[in-house]
């Protein structure tokens, strides 16, 4: 051998070797040192968790009896994954879906969308969960129906049938409690990267109402299997199996039957003042109880059926639960409808003008109108009572004797130069009660309402000097009137003080105060219970399905008005008067249980959709029985008109069945004890499909 | 030429005077692979519903027939064959021609020549052993006249070899080409011919492998596998998935595997191809470091037997023979083993010795058989 040979050959020699000890390098690296990203990567390439969904708890009302319940439903959904795969994206399945069910193909086709795929302003309907989620559509089909689609399994490729716990709505009273209740729906992406909650994409959770804030109680824990799969996702073998664990119940304080008539007394309000040519768009009412802020009833209208989602919601019907033309029925009025209270408002004004010393039991002039500055504040429909006592004002609701107070004390804390400790008697009356604050109801989106006091005035002001101070280059063409164009002069110069219209106009319930028909019920509760009120609850116990009790929710005291025995005294007295002989006689003649209450009519500003001037808010707020009272029933109609007539008889209506002689709602005064959750009131739907064969596999 | 049969000295070829320790590297390396061949297709087709000893009964088969022919190949004198040179490359240019005009296409190569019953030849394979065998008879002829090799008996043997290696681009089957050229620079510069011709012939596989790319002749097919090597997302349904399956197969191994026929990842049949080309994968999530690096070492084992005897024997035919079989074996084992790493690009090789592969297998082991022959006559 040469001796280049012999040099070629070693060098040679050696890359060789040095090829082998790179691959053993290299083989190193990744199966010791960097062993344990490969496994993981590996786990998460074999294993699959198949989540069943926990069956969620059942809410029941106040007797223990199921209000939402999940049953066995027949569920077809529709699997992207599947029908990307396809060659026209699965739009022949989904066609042969629509003519199934009767559908149009428009909206199978949005409801399948992933929010994402669909420009923002055309989302309605779609999903707001994942692509690898089944996306149901029918949420009650019938057997016939899912028998179709599964014995022409290749006509329905990627449309699945199964048997999935459904929340359902047995309304056995004929309630409805929409609002309260909430819905549930599937889990979104924004759900599965909230590092709070440890949820699984298959799950359905609450969404609103109270399915969203007892949601970790009512959900329970899913089971999970994890599977080993292959690569065609043929499971090869089962690693783990934990059971999915039933979630709790929840026990309202909401009684079934009361609701149901709370419902359809509104119903019948509303309706009402349609009849008698107002706008009536929407309304609320509740019912308190006042020695404990227990949610008896609570309802808004218009509603909606609240198994929509479970039956799949048509892109529709989403549209028209937000839709104003149908009046937004998802709008839970009783906790987010803001209203002026208007003469309700009465009641606090009585509370103000007694700590500043007024006398309750003198007398006082009822005039057609007040001068104040360079503006007549009218009375109710501008007729002079004459001078009559504090009583007899509350009784029909006279309003020129409030601008006179409380101008008078509008003066005395120094007018628009305001001193610098002012007495704000009225203002000062109204925070007690909490107005401006949230009643702190266990419901998600609760409003908390206004409260225009000085400081409130001076936030507006920095708000909105900008826009008044520069009105005429800021302001609407339309909105250019002398009028107008001297209000945004006016606002520009001493927006931030409060007037002395301001304050005539607080006195009486009107200009900027806002509140929720549920603060007023609380505003009510409090006057009756001596000015002690509570936090509104609708819960009462949460419950396992062994009917152990997890947490009881005890009357948790909210606030206390600070007046003297001598003013409430005056005031039940006063708000009986309304009844007997006041504003809302005649609404109330013949019931034969003695109730107290105060009428409210509330002026509107801004106009409909269509044009015409806003109709007056419609308000009665009241408690009852009058002596001993249990219960605070609040009615609001907005655009309804008189109080009295709309609202005064819907809440007449109510206890009517409530105090009913000898058929009363609660003959031994609402329970205290936790009732016995009894699920076996609602009949159980038997879905049977034993027998019928998908793919060689039976239907779970 | 007769002078040479006439030295030849007479033949003793029995299992006695074979290199016992490449034998038994060799039989190790088909045992192992036998199972893993068994262990990477028994759980997929059982699941539908096949046989699952399908594969490893025709790997079987394909041992055996490749076993018959090495020990054939040792049977003759290695220096006799060397008459038999120029039929043993026309032989394997006709089957290259064969498989341009009448071959079936697999993943975009058009490699192999199917035969009825199922049986298919992939002629690239056999065609190796055709070029190294050419190579060195051209290369050693000029040392028989005492001499080194000189520029135009190099020129020459690129032609034995640039022809076959011109028909397996046309397949195109870039992986083989490589083989074969690290087998030609090997041989060229162990004959000792001018150290120009190896420096050269290295800078012409740098440029010419970047314009081939440039100028297309590579097929997209094959850009798309480098590029996946270079960044797995650029092609991820295709040989960027297989590249990142077979990356995490054999790194969740581990150090001592999951155990023969119990790797999920070979079972679930992440990894496309994993009895022939990836068959590395299956032995690195079952048999875990300590059994990849067995592998090494007998893989090791062979090419250091292979340079003692190249080293041993007198004849320039013989040593080129060995150096060009070794350099075959040790490439194709880099390439292979270093692409299911992620150190190489995917060209699509097989494993020597473990794939399941008939031509494949056979054409290893006739070389191994070469390597036992230029043993068995170098005592």
């Amino acid at each position: 051998m040469s001796q280049k040979s012999r040099l070629n050959m070693v060098v040679f020699q050696t890359l060789i070797f040095s090829l082998v000890a790179s691959l053993f390098g290299r083989l190193l690296y990744i199966q010791v040192l960097d062993s344990g990203r490969y496994k993981e990567a590996a786990i998460s390439i074999q294993s699959r968790d198949i989540i069943t969904p926990a069956v969620r708890g059942a809410i029941t009302d106040i007797n223990g009896t199921p209000m939402v319940i999940d049953l066995p439903g027949l569920v077809v959904s529709v699997s992207r994954v599947t029908l990307d795969k396809q060659i026209d994206q699965g739009s022949s399945v989904l066609a042969r879906m629509a003519t199934l069910f009767s559908l149009e193909y428009s909206d199978i086709f949005q409801r399948t969308r992933l929010c994402g795929e669909l420009p923002k302003d055309n989302r309605t309907g779609c999903w707001n969960g994942t692509r690898y989620q089944p996306i149901p559509i029918i949420g009650n089909a019938t057997k016939d129906e899912a028998l179709k689609i599964m014995e022409n399994a290749d006509q329905f490729p990627g449309i699945e049938v199964a048997t999935v716990p459904i929340r359902s709505y047995p309304s056995l009273e004929g309630e409805n409690v929409a609002h309260v209740l909430g819905y549930v729906g599937a889990v979104s992406d924004e759900d599965l990267k909230n590092p709070e909650e440890n949820y699984y994409r298959s799950e359905v959770i609450g969404k609103t109402g109270l399915e969203i804030e007892y949601n970790d109680y009512l959900r329970g824990i899913p089971g999970i299997r994890t599977v080993l799969v292959n690569r065609k996702e043929v499971v090869t073998k089962q690693s783990t199996n934990t059971k999915a664990i039933a979630g709790n119940n929840l026990i309202t304080n909401i009684d079934a039957k009361l609701q149901s008539t709370v419902e359809k007394a509104l119903k019948g309000a509303v309706l009402r003042a349609k009849g008698s040519g107002y706008k009536g768009d929407s309304g609320a009412a509740v019912v308190l109880e006042i020695k404990t802020g227990r949610v008896l009833a609570m309802a808004s209208y218009p509603t909606y059926d609240p198994s929509l989602w479970q039956k799949g919601l048509t892109v529709k019907q989403a549209t028209d639960l937000f839709s104003e033309k149908t009046g937004v029925p998802a709008l839970s009025r009783a906790i987010q409808g803001l209203f002026a209270p208007a003469s309700t408002f009465k009641s606090v004004s009585v509370v103000a003008a007694a700590k500043a010393g007024y006398d309750l039991n003198k007398s006082y002039d009822c005039p057609a109108g007040v001068e104040i500055g360079n503006r007549t504040f009218k009375n109710f429909d501008s007729i002079a009572a004459g001078r009559i006592s504090l009583e007899q004002a509350i009784a029909i609701s006279c309003d020129s004797l409030w601008y006179q107070i409380s101008y008078d004390e509008w003066v005395r804390d120094g007018g628009l130069k305001p001193k610098s400790n002012p007495n704000d008697y009225f203002f000062n009356a109204a925070k007690e009660f909490g107005i401006g604050l949230s009643t702190g109801i266990d419901l998600p989106s609760e409003s908390s309402g206004r409260l225009p006091n000085r400081e409130w005035k001076k936030n507006w002001y920095e708000q909105n000097k900008d826009f008044y101070c520069n009105y005429k280059t800021r302001a609407q063409k339309q909105d250019l009137t002398p009028y107008l164009i001297e209000i945004a002069r006016e606002n520009c110069i001493d927006g931030n003080k409060i007037r002395a219209g301001d304050a005539v106009n607080f006195s009486i319930g009107q200009g900027d105060t806002l509140v929720t028909p549920l603060k007023l019920a609380q505003i009510y509760a409090a006057i009756a219970n001596n000015g002690t009120y509570y936090k509104p609850q609708i819960a009462r116990a949460i419950v396992d399905q062994d009917g152990k009790v997890i947490k009881d929710f005890k009357p948790i005291v909210a606030g206390k008005v600070d007046a003297e025995q001598s003013t409430w005294d005056f005031l039940h007295k006063s708000l009986r008067s309304v009844v007997t002989r006041g504003t809302a006689a005649g609404s109330f003649s013949g019931l034969k249980v003695a109730v107290s209450g105060k009428t409210g009519t509330a002026q509107v500003f801004g106009k409909n959709p269509n044009g015409s001037a806003k109709d007056d808010t419609s308000w009665f707020a009241s408690y009852g029985p009058t002596e001993n009272p249990q219960y605070a029933v609040v009615m609001m109609v907005s655009q309804g008109g008189f109080g009295a007539s709309t609202s005064g008889v819907g809440v007449r209506e109510i206890y009517q069945t409530l105090l009913a002689p000898g058929k009363e709602i609660f003959p031994n005064g609402v329970p205290s004890t936790i009732p016995k959750v009894d699920l076996k009131k609602v009949s159980k739907v038997k879905v049977d499909l034993t027998g019928v064969k998908v793919n060689g596999g039976k239907v779970q | 030429m007769s002078a040479n049969i006439k030295v030849a000295r007479p033949s003793r070829t029995n299992f006695a005077s074979f290199d016992k320790i490449l034998l038994s590297a060799v039989a190790a390396l088909l045992v192992i692979g036998t199972l893993l061949v068994y262990a990477g297709t028994r759980e997929w087709f059982r699941s539908n519903n096949l046989d699952p000893e399908y594969y490893l009964k025709r790997h079987v088969l394909n041992i055996l027939i490749g076993a018959l022919l090495a020990y054939g190949t040792t049977l003759v004198d290695y220096r006799l064959l060397r008459a038999y040179t120029p039929v043993v490359w026309g032989a394997g240019v006709l089957g290259l021609l064969v498989v341009l005009v009448a071959g079936t296409t697999v993943n975009s190569a058009k490699a192999w020549i199917a035969f009825p019953g199922g049986f298919q030849l992939q002629p690239a394979e056999l065609a190796k052993i055709s070029i190294i065998v050419g190579m060195a008879m051209v290369l050693a002829e000029r040392k028989d006249l005492r001499g080194d090799p000189v520029d135009s008996d190099v020129a020459k043997s690129l032609l034995v070899a640039a022809i076959p290696v011109g028909l397996i681009l046309l397949q195109p089957d870039l992986g083989t080409v490589l083989i074969i050229s690290a087998a030609v620079v090997a041989m060229i510069g162990a004959s000792g011919a001018p150290s120009r011709w190896v420096a050269g012939l290295l800078i012409v596989a740098a440029v010419g492998g970047f314009f081939a790319v440039q100028a297309g002749v590579v097929s997209e097919y094959q850009v798309k596998r480098l590029q996946s090597f270079i960044d797995p997302a650029a092609d991820p349904q295709l040989s960027g998935y297989q590249l990142r399956q077979a990356r995490i197969t054999i790194g969740s191994g581990g150090f001592f595997g999951k155990g023969l026929f119990d790797g999920p990842q070979t079972n679930g049949r992440f990894v496309p191809e994993q009895q022939t080309d990836f068959i590395f994968t299956v032995a690195g999530e079952e048999l875990g470091f300590l059994g990849c690096s067995l592998i090494l070492i007998l893989y090791s084992i062979i090419f250091i037997r292979g340079f003692i005897i190249a080293r041993r024997t007198n004849d320039l035919f013989g040593r080129l023979v060995c150096i060009g079989v070794i350099a075959w074996f040790a490439f194709q084992t880099f390439e292979n083993i270093g692409m299911t790493m992620g150190l190489m690009p995917m060209t699509g090789v097989p494993l020597p010795f473990l794939s399941y592969g008939g031509s494949s297998m056979f054409a290893n082991l006739i070389g191994v058989g070469l390597l036992q022959n230029v043993h068995v006559r170098s005592r």
